[in-house]
């Protein structure tokens, strides 16, 4: 089962209460997704560090039932 | 030599090292053939490990860099990301940077 931009958004700001989540349905087919997460936490942390905390956000679901996420986190400038 | 060990030789042994499903002349995925496009045009030789080979091999490399996707690309030992990361860094100048700061060759870019 793909999953739901709106799920996608929810697990990401419980784990990140201040992101500001922005979600694209790439192909229109609920399976193709890309995310600009922007959030204070990531202030400091290298890339791999950013990713690595939506990844955990989204509790195991990347590179499995969302095999395709493309994603950009900052912090706010 | 199980599949971790050889990941960690592959690692340990190659300069520059991409996890990815597929060959470099022959990507099986989308983002995996964006970030060997990227390799190419930066001109740095590389290694490619075809993760599709063996499940062994695909899911020890998400382990070995706890990091849940594939392509993987890897420098000097060090992992520095997926594709989103590989192209957010080139388009940057950034990759660029971090080859050449590790005495790797890379194509100067030309002006005109």
């Amino acid at each position: 089962m793909p999953m739901d931009a709106g799920d996608i958004e929810k697990m990401i700001k419980e784990a990140l209460p201040d992101a500001e989540v922005t979600i694209k349905d790439l192909a229109g087919d609920g399976d193709h997704y890309s995310a600009i997460v922007v959030s204070e936490a990531f202030r400091g942390k290298s890339r791999v560090q950013q990713h690595q905390m939506v990844y955990a956000a989204l509790q195991g679901r990347m590179g499995g039932v969302l095999h395709a996420l493309a994603l950009q986190t900052s912090a706010p400038n | 030599m199980s599949a971790l060990e050889q990941i960690k030789q592959d690692v340990e042994t190659n300069d520059v090292v991409l996890f990815m499903k597929g060959t470099k002349q022959f990507p099986m995925c989308g983002f995996s053939g964006q970030v060997v496009q990227i390799l190419e045009y930066v001109g740095v030789p590389y290694k490619d490990v075809n993760v599709l080979e063996g499940d062994g091999l695909r899911d020890g490399i998400k382990q070995f860099s706890n990091w849940p996707t594939i392509p993987q690309l890897y420098v000097k030992g060090e992992f520095i990301g997926g594709c989103d990361i590989v192209r957010e860094m080139f388009q940057a100048g950034e990759l660029q940077q971090l080859l050449a700061s590790k005495g790797l060759p890379v194509k100067q870019a030309t002006n005109g």
